[in-house]
């Protein structure tokens, strides 16, 4: 089964989506990412959605879980580079994320992971 | 069997003659069209018309039959209201053509006045639905005019500038509706990808009323770009506006909101991380950075 891989730098995860998630593949990346965060005691994970074109209310509810179960893992979750269509359809399904951080893309992303430093799970931006 | 269809095919020439010299200079309008495309026309709609109750059907003008002559009128229509005819007269000039048809009526039928009452009858509603029928298609193509400038409206109406490096302003003119919010809420979203800007200024200066719809679409959009990763921040809030919001029990929720755009600049730049210094302020004038 395909896996999307999670890349680790230094003490943050670095997981890139460069395919149309569908729900297996979501719940696979759930599980490897908390064994990852635990394992690699990560205090940061940045994830790169700004190849994703398709979302539904699952995809959206797992991104927001990933975010919640990686905070209470104490690492803090910024979501990247979500296009404008993807947005706009999260936004009308009614899914906000609350609580997720998000940026523009990976560099801005990573700016406020470090900003973040050891407060990770603080609050979110705003 | 009507004789309806016989006669327009055996006094076509007759019916076209007799039309052509008694409609009325106001139906002609010769400051409009000449005589010449006038002949063109009626003597095209008369064989259409001619070819088309050759299927013996007289009651309705939607079936197959009629086609080419819904198609003559569309193009009539058109045409006509180009050249500056108005709907009224498009439609009398169809109307027109009874008389000469009614006068054909009544030579061939003379003796039996129950046959030319009920041939005169069909005529009638037929040239009337024929008459509408043009009038109609002169209201839809006013419709698809108007619907065209509206959008035309919708494209014009919502700018996106860039006021600073990674700072942008969205200044609302006009009611926001929910078609109009989503042309906003694209236009902005693709902005802050093709331009990298972490700050975007919602300026509401323009909108004269915001109500609950209103400033739903408008949380709505802070909220999509917001998980791109951009900031808005809602500005030129006027005082009745702020009154409204707050009678209305509207909850903006934790959106940063300002009363004047230029306000919203200065905390955009904060954001942004830079800051306007007045040059004269200082002595060696250094220029604002």
């Amino acid at each position: 089964m395909e896996r999307i891989p999670i890349l680790q730098m230094g003490e943050f995860l670095l997981v890139t989506i460069q395919v149309d998630m569908h729900d297996r593949l979501a719940l696979a990346l759930q599980d490897d990412l908390t064994n990852k965060i635990v394992s690699a005691g990560a205090r940061g994970v940045l994830i790169d959605i700004s190849s994703l074109e398709i979302v539904d209310s699952f995809i959206g509810r797992m991104l927001a879980n990933i975010a919640a179960m990686s905070r209470v893992l104490d690492a803090a979750t910024v979501v990247v580079g979500m296009k404008p269509a993807v947005a706009i359809t999260l936004v009308e399904l009614g899914l906000s994320l609350p609580g997720v951080r998000t940026a523009l893309n990976v560099e801005k992303g990573m700016d406020l992971l470090r900003a973040a430093g050891g407060r990770a799970g603080g609050p979110a931006k705003h | 069997m009507s004789k309806i269809p016989q006669i327009l095919r055996e006094d076509e020439q007759q019916i076209l003659a007799e039309w052509m010299r008694d409609m009325s200079s106001a139906e002609k309008r010769s400051d409009l069209i000449n005589a010449d495309d006038l002949r063109q026309q009626c003597d095209r709609f008369l064989r259409l018309l001619q070819q088309a109750t050759q299927s013996g059907q007289l009651a309705e003008i939607t079936g197959e039959p009629y086609a080419l002559v819904r198609d003559f009128l569309s193009e009539l229509s058109d045409s006509r209201a180009r050249r500056g005819f108005t709907p009224t007269e498009t439609a009398k000039f169809v109307f027109s053509l009874k008389k000469p048809v009614f006068a054909r009526l009544r030579v061939r039928e003379s003796g039996n006045a129950d046959e030319l009452f009920a041939a005169i009858q069909t005529t009638s509603e037929l040239i009337d639905k024929l008459g509408l029928f043009t009038t109609e298609i002169s209201q839809k193509s006013r419709e698809a005019i108007i619907s065209r400038h509206q959008q035309d409206m919708l494209e014009l109406s919502t700018p996106v500038v860039k006021l600073w490096e990674g700072i942008l302003a969205l200044p609302l003119i006009g009611t926001l509706d929910s078609a109009r919010t989503q042309v906003v809420m694209e236009t902005l979203l693709q902005k802050v990808v093709d331009t990298g800007s972490a700050v975007a200024i919602i300026d509401i200066t323009g909108v004269p009323t915001v109500d609950t719809l209103v400033a739903q679409h408008l949380m709505k959009t802070v909220t999509a770009a917001r998980l791109m990763g951009a900031d808005c921040i809602i500005s030129g809030i006027r005082p009745q506006i702020a009154q409204t919001i707050v009678h209305l029990g509207v909850g903006l929720g934790d959106i940063t909101t300002k009363a004047t755009l230029a306000d919203a600049f200065l905390v955009a730049l904060e954001r942004t991380g830079s800051s306007v210094r007045s040059s004269i302020a200082e002595s060696n004038g250094k220029p604002r950075t």
